[in-house]
């Protein structure tokens, strides 16, 4: 049985970049994603702005090599589990008990929101190649057969933490011996469903969100996918580099307060965010950088900014919400952010919360406005919360030099 | 260390909730759609969350209080789901409502119940429970996932009382499409025949099965739950039947220690092959049983498996109806559940008398 699990791959796909050195990018050049719709057929064009991946579906589908016609949620997964695979290079995966873990909340209804333009009028209309990979599970399997992976395969769903619990159940895959590797996040695309959802909760900001600002609005939905490659001590040993870090903790808590509200004092950020400090064995001193869940709604960020001061008053670490870039990528969010949370432990950096101007009247604290390199930064926290009181924290800790 | 199933609950197209009668009076299906028979609900949710609740999260949150109450726990350490399709019914009727007011003036309420993780979240919702809570929702193995989840945690020491479950509906609009995708039956066929049948296609059921899984022994549990496996497009039939031996072999067994095979035979010729094939050879002088006459065919159809193998197992009888051959009369120590969803996912649960 593995005790430590390794980071040794990285891949990630957002409106900010496609791939791990172009968000690396557009992070130091402060560039976000969002802008007006420009691939959905919905009548919020030029209404309400979303971070798009910036490459069209016959785009993906080259790279990828898949049809054109296949949902954007497996032609954004592949592209990123692809690079997460080729990043890691473990050498002789064939023999090794290797897995994917993917999360997404869309699964392909991309394709069936054309299937039931037809099918609503007629039931025996719309054609049925739209709705074949309708299962959230669908685009889990697609992308596992593109990547060879055949001993295990599963999906997860928790709203918008479901892929940091991708990453959580991946890494006990391994330590209770089920697999030696694991590529583990998760992905989701921009659909008319989601938009139409968010819109009817009257959650969407009409501007570039403002996490974490006294006088946020709101979220901007994006879309992408992030992945990890988890590999047990036995792989760590026998990889031609040093592995990124550890996932040293992690929890998954409920809110159990409202079916999409957060608690006013953030019960279940609270139990998560102490759970992974837990299980890691540190203190909450110890953690160098926060990757808030930070949508920019009022309601998640005040519960989340309450359950951060009950934990880390009165020595805050740096903390900022990347969703300021890509916009809220949902299911996709906690790999997405687990790649940028590996990257500020590799390279030493700090992501800004673009936008931000006023402190929040009930916190004492603010996030980190400033691109900052050359930092020494061992620990990191990253926040996945969601609707069902889903909330699930990991932590990230360097490796010895 | 050993896993014990404390107890069940179970809402299927059969009289299995809250019925001591174990099977003995099979309801009677002629169609090719089996629904589930809904149990009063006001005994678990107040009239007014019932209102907006779909059937499948009554059906879930029901059938997990249930559970609960038959172990006699108030507050499970976790809770976990698999469904495949999740809350189809508000999916499709808030995907219907963008397309036909053309996006605009639509209620949230559909929305803010189709995500997938509903269920698991109203539970933990309606008894305040604060402990790790996970959906898995990967075709015909969402409740394989979730139970493995389960297993895990309990091996990890991280909970106790973990109630798992498995739960799919059926709409209208699915089974439409499903029966276009060729999955059941053209002509209507009695439940009681499925297997003689003889026909392509199989036919479309729904349900919710939830388990409450505990480490600690006890002479009121149901049965162990020694071990689970999947397997993802095996490559033949000799394949499977070295995984099967592969298997038990891990926890010192082989086929002859096997009282009772339950098998995943839906009445479909094109998928029956591999049950029909393996009761010929690996499982020749086995005594099998089927369950999907009484359940339908559905992605978490194993949660009802696994809630008719604890209670066989409990009850020291092998319901008449579920009988395939019976090679010898016995009260089962051991079950193999085996079961495949369209040839591509494989499952195997084992499951032992305390």
């Amino acid at each position: 049985m593995s005790s430590t699990v390794y980071i040794a791959g990285l891949g990630v796909i957002s409106a900010i970049g496609n791939n791990v050195a172009e968000h690396l990018e557009a992070f130091e050049h402060e560039e976000a994603g969002m802008g007006d719709i420009s691939m959905l057929d919905t009548i919020y064009r030029k209404k309400l702005p979303v971070a798009e991946v910036k490459l069209d579906n016959g785009h993906l589908a080259a790279i990828t090599t898949l049809p054109a016609d296949t949902s954007r949620t497996a032609l954004l997964s592949l592209v990123a589990a692809k690079e997460a695979l080729n990043d890691a290079a473990i050498p002789a995966l064939d023999t090794l008990r290797t897995g994917f873990v993917s999360a997404n909340t869309v699964g392909g209804m991309d394709r069936s929101e054309h299937f039931f333009i037809d099918f609503a009028k007629d039931d025996s209309k719309g054609k049925l190649r739209n709705v074949y990979d309708h299962e959230c599970g669908c685009i889990t399997e697609l992308v596992a057969d593109q990547l060879g992976i055949k001993d295990f395969l599963t999906t997860i769903s928790t709203a918008c933490s479901s892929s940091a619990n991708a990453i959580f159940y991946a890494a006990r895959l391994i330590k209770n011996d089920v697999l030696d590797v694991v590529i583990a996040g998760g992905t989701d695309a921009l659909t008319k469903f989601t938009l139409n959802g968010f819109n009817t909760l009257m959650i969407l900001d009409d501007e570039f969100c403002k996490p974490f600002d006294e006088h946020r609005e709101g979220l901007n939905l994006g879309e992408g996918a992030g992945y990890l490659v988890l590999v047990s001590e036995k792989v760590a040993k026998i990889l031609n580099k040093k592995p990124y870090c550890r996932l040293s903790g992690y929890n998954n808590s409920n809110d159990a307060y409202h079916q999409t509200a957060s608690s006013p004092d953030g019960t279940g950020s609270y139990l998560a965010m102490k759970g992974a400090l837990e299980k890691s064995g540190l203190n909450a001193s110890d953690i160098d950088y926060i990757n808030l869940h930070g949508t920019g709604t009022p309601n998640n960020d005040s519960a989340e900014g309450t359950a951060v001061k009950r934990i880390f008053d009165p020595n805050y670490p740096p903390m900022s919400s990347t969703k300021s870039f890509t916009g809220h990528t949902l299911g996709a969010s906690g790999g997405i952010e687990a790649v940028f949370s590996v990257l500020a432990i590799k390279h030493g950096i700090i992501y800004p919360n673009l936008r931000f101007e006023t402190r929040m009247s009930d916190l004492p604290f603010e996030p980190e406005k400033r691109f900052l390199k050359g930092q020494n930064i061992n620990n990191v926290m990253s926040n996945s919360f969601g609707f069902g009181g889903n909330c699930t924290s990991l932590i990230f800790s360097g490796v010895s030099k | 260390m050993s896993i014990y199933i404390r107890s069940s609950a179970c809402i299927s197209p059969q009289n299995t909730f809250g019925n001591d009668n174990f099977l003995n009076d099979v309801v009677e299906y002629t169609g090719t759609r089996f629904k589930a028979i809904e149990p009063d609900y006001k005994e678990f949710v107040d009239a007014k969350s019932l209102r907006r609740m779909s059937h499948m999260i009554k059906m879930g949150v029901a059938a997990a209080i249930k559970c609960l109450k038959n172990g006699h726990t108030e507050m499970p350490g976790a809770i976990i789901t698999g469904t495949a399709l999740g809350c189809l019914e508000d999916t499709i009727t808030f995907l219907t409502r963008i397309i036909e007011q053309d996006e605009e003036l639509l209620p949230p309420t559909a929305f803010i119940q189709s995500t997938h993780n509903t269920v698991a979240a109203q539970i933990a919702l309606m008894l305040k429970c604060h402990q790790y809570n996970n959906t898995f929702v990967h075709k015909g193995i969402s409740f394989e996932s979730a139970l493995l989840d389960a297993m895990m945690l309990l091996k990890e020491k991280e909970a106790d009382n973990i109630l798992v479950g498995g739960a799919d509906e059926m709409t209208d609009a699915s089974f439409a499409i499903l029966s276009r995708l060729g999955l059941y039956k053209r002509w209507p066929v009695s439940n009681l025949n499925l297997y003689s049948a003889k026909s392509k296609g199989t036919v479309g059921g729904e349900g919710v099965a939830f388990f409450l899984l505990t480490d600690k022994p006890s002479e009121n549990n149901l049965a162990e739950l020694t071990a689970i496996r999947t397997i993802y497009k095996p490559a033949n039939l000799e394949d499977i039947e070295k995984r099967v031996i592969q298997f038990l072999g891990e926890h010192s067994l082989n086929i002859n220690d096997i009282d009772l095979v339950i098998t995943g035979k839906s009445g479909d010729m094109a998928h029956d092959d591999i049950y029909e094939q393996l009761n010929q050879s690996l499982f020749i002088r086995s005594n099998l049983a089927n369950y999907k006459h009484l359940s339908g065919e559905y992605p978490t159809s194993m949660a009802f498996a696994l809630w008719l193998a604890s209670n066989i197992i409990k009850n020291e009888t092998v319901p008449e109806t579920v009988i395939e051959r019976q090679v010898k009369k016995i009260a089962p120590k051991r079950i193999l559940i085996y079961n495949h969803y369209q040839k591509i996912y494989h499952s195997l649960i084992l499951v032992s008398a305390i």
